[in-house]
């Protein structure tokens, strides 16, 4: 559930966030999408709210960039499912992506607090 | 990636689908967990995802080539439309594959002389030398097709020059294979020791020459043939190495064959056989190895290492005084010398060879392709016309997709794809068209006296240059009228379809305008082609002072014959009085130069003691000639027998000649030719004025012409011309010619030209030019008169219920004709202003390829206008003639 007084960002979520969001989650270790789309919403304490639906679409053009490579396994619960894994290229990807969300925040912070500064 | 997951996508598919109902048991056991139904669960866990198919559609879509599969579709539909309309595809495929042919085809011709690179190693490297103030000091005889340096000069440069790896030499000449009889020439170069290595080419058998080759005094010591040659005289056996082969009498061994692709250092013309440079002295009677004013090699260098154009230039330019102060000619004159020692050698760029072809067709081919370029321009436009017209009847079509909801730049791009795919298979027709038609063009620039050797096989420059014509041509044509198409509201194109009586006049405003483009630009054409035309006309009606008609030129070469120079006189005179004693022949002379030929010989004078500065053109000839050639003699007398090798020295002289230099009547005056210091310079009487006649080119002005008395010449260089008056066929008299010196002696090698293709040979650029610039010329005004029909056709048929109340209202018909002209007419006058005041600039830009025209010629403008007006009135003459027959009834009922 959402905190109170944080709602939910859902839909609108930043272009090409969940990207990011995926391969920092893969960074450590495997996992199928169900998890992956658990792992987020938990992680950012339900702030996040992944669209399950366009989980899919993601992984499936992060695999054809080469950034996550995918095999079949097997689930906590005993079932075949489809599991994803970072790539050497894709940890490139993540720490420059990291790079680039650090300075982005710094750059908005510093417009929405010059006094802190 | 994408592609390969493109052709697995239905693996793909299953992979995702998997995927997904683990993730819809994921959640529903998380569900199940919290307490939930089954079915609760289950629904929750779907909700969560959100629909299946759509994610598997998006995935799906990720996997597709989109655009392409689109676009495919649509080309299928675009040959779809096509086959219905066979008719339609036909035309616009034709004129486009006539468009694109003809310019695909000057393009490649262009490319091929221009902007290819020699196919030699680093060819950026190499540079051509060449003397930069050589405008005077520069005197003697000119040879071969790049007279720049003389043999002197060019030993002093290959001696005195730091900044080139290697340097070459090169000329070209020509050798007889035939033993005797009619000559059957060869293309011959002659090479410096360093040619083959300086350019960095292998033999492909044997060996090419080297410095050791190439040294004074040589003899023959060797040839080396092309591929094309090896191939074609000896079916490209490898035992030809070592084999000899007679050029002019001489037996040479053949060293080595050069690469198929090498074709020497001149582009447009091939060579057969090279020889090193210290062979000339053998093969040429005279010695123009030594004589410091025979201008005839050309020089190229290779850049060392590390050394750019500006240095190697500052160096020449230091050696430059040294070179020209040691090699001044003995008989130049004092202020012809200070000239000839302020000489300085400069560089041009050589990368792509040297070409006579270049010079002498840059200007043609460059105009050529502006107007190939103008036809395809007046092409597109009326395919535009007809695309319009398309759309427009296609517009209820379109607006029902708009109204349920396909989008406009999906629309946009089928009706493209449509115009790309006639516009493709135009080009696709096009292209092979250019090298038929490219290859006709090279056949027409190659004549007998200069034979033209380009390769323009199809190339990736030529097919890009297609098909960046052929994308632009479908743009052009095909993207206007479909964004048009697609901005009428759906409702309104809908509502307005069934009765039109209002047409949308805007969008027929479009159509109206490609007319008048379409009649400006034929305009331009039709200028175009009856100046090239007329400047062809006026050059062919020059009087050159001679008549060309019933005139061969046999050049006797009787080398072979073992005559001692003594009794070659006489055995010339033999020459020409078999010559003249065949039947069917009325006259036959001697001529050390056959007029518009090629060769000259000129010299300065020395009229009552002064040296004359204006050059005089020289020839020499037997008694007779001036009758041969039908030159009219204005005064005096022709030579006589009175005139012997030992009798004082007669000349006639043309008109000019008598007016330069004696305003007062020439016949009995003397005057001086200038002979090198030391050398008499005996008086030369005049004894007869003939007409001017041209001497070098039918373009320029009658200049002072001397002609000196063949019957007291005192050298023979084992070789002279014979001019023969026939009244039976040529051909006939060539064949009893060669019989006839065959019978004097064995030995003689004989080659024939008429005087006629002598002068058509020295106007192939300008029939070149007329010829085609008269046939694009039609083609514009066909294509233009069609597309005038064609609009003047719909207006028509959309007026159709307008006539049919106006005469039904007691409008007769030739009110109603009147209306339809006046409206071609006014379309016409727009054009023709447009394009009067596009030609005449464009025409000025072409001026220097007419001849005795200004570009804004008066007659032209008029006859292009007169013919253009007839053309299209024509054209829309029918449409209205049918207008005035329509049938009120019938026209009212018809809607």
């Amino acid at each position: 559930m959402p905190k109170r007084g944080t709602p939910a960002i859902q839909g609108d979520m930043l272009q090409g966030t969940l990207d990011v969001l995926v391969l920092k989650t893969l960074a450590l270790g495997p996992a199928h999408g169900h998890t992956i789309a658990h792992a987020i919403e938990h992680r950012s304490e339900d702030v996040l709210q992944v669209e399950h639906g366009s989980l899919y679409p993601a992984l499936h053009r992060l695999e054809d960039r080469g950034w996550i490579a995918s095999f079949w396994g097997t689930s906590e619960n005993n079932r075949r499912a489809r599991y994803y894994r970072l790539t050497p290229k894709g940890r490139q990807q993540l720490d420059a992506q990291t790079t680039r969300w650090d300075e982005l925040v710094r750059a908005v912070n510093r417009i929405l607090r010059p006094a802190s500064e | 990636m994408r592609i390969l997951r493109a052709l697995h996508r239905r693996y793909w598919d299953d992979e995702r689908r998997g995927e997904l109902d683990a993730y819809l048991a994921e959640e529903t056991a998380d569900n199940l967990a919290r307490g939930m139904t089954p079915d609760a669960a289950r629904t929750a866990a779907h909700r969560k995802l959100g629909s299946v198919t759509r994610i598997r559609e998006e995935i799906y879509e990720m996997n597709s080539l989109g655009f392409l599969e689109t676009l495919w579709q649509d080309l299928r539909y675009g040959a779809r439309v096509l086959r219905r309309n066979p008719t339609f595809a036909l035309v616009t495929i034709l004129t486009l594959a006539l468009g694109t042919g003809a310019n695909t085809a000057i393009f490649q011709l262009i490319e091929a002389v221009n902007l290819r690179t020699l196919p030699v190693s680093h060819p950026d490297q190499l540079l051509e030398l060449k003397i930069l103030n050589a405008k005077h000091g520069r005197m003697g005889s000119f040879n071969g097709s790049r007279p720049n340096f003389s043999n002197l000069v060019w030993e002093r440069i290959q001696a005195d020059q730091r900044v080139f790896s290697g340097v070459l030499a090169w000329t070209t000449t020509q050798w007889d294979l035939a033993p005797a009889g009619e000559s059957r020439p060869v293309q011959g170069l002659y090479v410096s020791g360093g040619y083959f290595s300086t350019l960095g080419v292998a033999a492909r058998v044997g060996r090419v020459f080297t410095a050791a080759d190439d040294r004074p005094g040589c003899g023959t010591p060797g040839a080396v043939i092309s591929d094309a040659f090896w191939q074609r005289e000896y079916g490209g056996d490898p035992s030809a190495v070592g084999r000899s082969i007679v050029l002019d009498g001489r037996a040479v061994d053949i060293i080595g064959v050069t690469p198929a692709s090498f074709f020497g250092t001149q582009v447009g013309r091939s060579f057969d056989v090279a020889m090193p440079l210290c062979a000339d002295a053998v093969f040429s009677p005279r010695p123009r190895l030594k004589r410091p004013d025979f201008w005839f090699l050309g020089v190229f260098g290779r850049l060392k290492p590390g050394v750019n154009r500006e240095q190697a230039a500052a160096q020449l330019r230091t050696i430059s005084a040294g070179i020209f102060r040691d090699t001044t000619p003995a008989n130049y004159d004092p202020s012809t010398a200070r000239d000839y020692q302020t000489f300085e050698i400069g560089t041009l760029p050589a990368s792509t060879g040297f070409s006579s072809l270049r010079a002498n067709y840059a200007d043609s081919l460059g105009v050529l392709l502006a107007l190939t370029g103008i036809v395809l321009l007046i092409a597109c436009a009326n395919l535009a016309n007809l695309m319009l017209a398309r759309a427009t009847a296609r517009e209820r079509e379109i607006a029902v997709r708009l109204a349920i909801g396909a989008s406009r730049p999906r629309i946009i791009r089928q009706m493209v794809s449509e115009s790309l795919l006639i516009a493709g298979l135009g080009a696709a027709a096009g292209l092979l068209a250019a090298q038929w038609f490219s290859r006709a063009l090279v056949s027409f620039l190659d004549s007998d006296s200069t034979r033209v050797f380009v390769d323009v096989e199809l190339n990736a420059k030529a097919f890009g240059f297609a098909a960046v014509v052929a994308a632009a041509a479908a743009l052009a044509f095909g993207l206007v009228p479909a964004i048009r198409a697609t901005r009428t509201s759906p409702n309104t194109a809908i509502k307005a379809s069934s009765r039109s009586v209002t047409d949308s006049r805007e969008r027929f405003g479009l159509r109206r305008l490609l007319v008048v483009a379409q009649v400006a630009l034929s305009l331009m054409m039709v200028i175009g082609a009856l100046l090239f035309v007329r400047s062809l006309w006026k050059l062919t009606h020059v009087d050159p002072g001679f008549r060309t008609d019933g005139v061969l030129v046999a050049s006797v070469d009787y080398r072979k014959a073992g005559i001692p120079e003594p009794a070659r006189g006489a055995f010339e005179r033999q020459i020409v009085e078999r010559l003249r004693a065949l039947p069917g022949v009325t006259g036959a002379a001697r001529a050390s130069d056959a007029p518009l030929a090629g060769n000259s010989w000129n010299q300065h004078v020395v009229v009552g003691g002064a040296e004359q500065q204006t050059n005089v053109n020289f020839n020499s000839v037997t008694p007779g000639y001036f009758d041969v050639l039908r030159t009219p003699l204005v005064a005096g007398r022709d030579f006589d027998d009175h005139d012997t090798p030992e009798s004082p020295l007669v000349a006639v002289v043309t008109e000019s000649f008598a007016r330069s230099f004696f305003p007062h009547g020439a016949v009995g005056q003397t005057f001086q030719i200038v002979e090198d210091v030391g050398v008499a310079r005996p008086p030369i009487r005049v004894v007869g004025v003939v007409k001017d006649s041209k001497y070098g080119d039918l373009r320029e002005p009658f200049t002072p012409l001397a002609v000196m008395d063949g019957a007291q010449d005192k050298e023979f260089d084992g070789s002279s011309d014979v001019v023969i008056r026939a009244t039976t066929g040529l051909t006939a008299v060539s064949a009893a010619a060669t019989r006839a010196l065959l019978e004097l002696n064995g030995s003689i090698v004989v080659r024939y030209q008429s005087m006629a293709s002598i002068v058509a040979a020295t106007l192939v650029r300008d029939r070149l030019m007329a010829t085609l610039s008269g046939f694009f010329g039609a083609l514009a005004v066909l294509i233009a008169a069609i597309g005038l029909y064609g609009v003047m056709a719909y207006t028509v048929a959309r007026r159709k219920v307008e006539i049919g109340i106006r005469m039904a209202l007691g409008a007769d018909r030739r009110a109603v004709v009147g209306m339809i002209v006046r409206e071609a007419l006014v379309l016409l006058a727009a054009g023709a202003a447009v394009g009067l005041a596009a030609a005449i600039p464009g025409a000025h830009l072409a001026s220097a390829l007419l001849y005795g025209l200004q570009p804004a010629d008066v007659p032209t403008l008029a006859a292009s206008l007169t013919l253009l007006a007839f053309i299209t009135t024509a054209a829309s003459c029918i449409p209205a003639w049918r207008a005035s027959r329509v049938a009120p009834t019938v026209a009212l009922r018809e809607d």
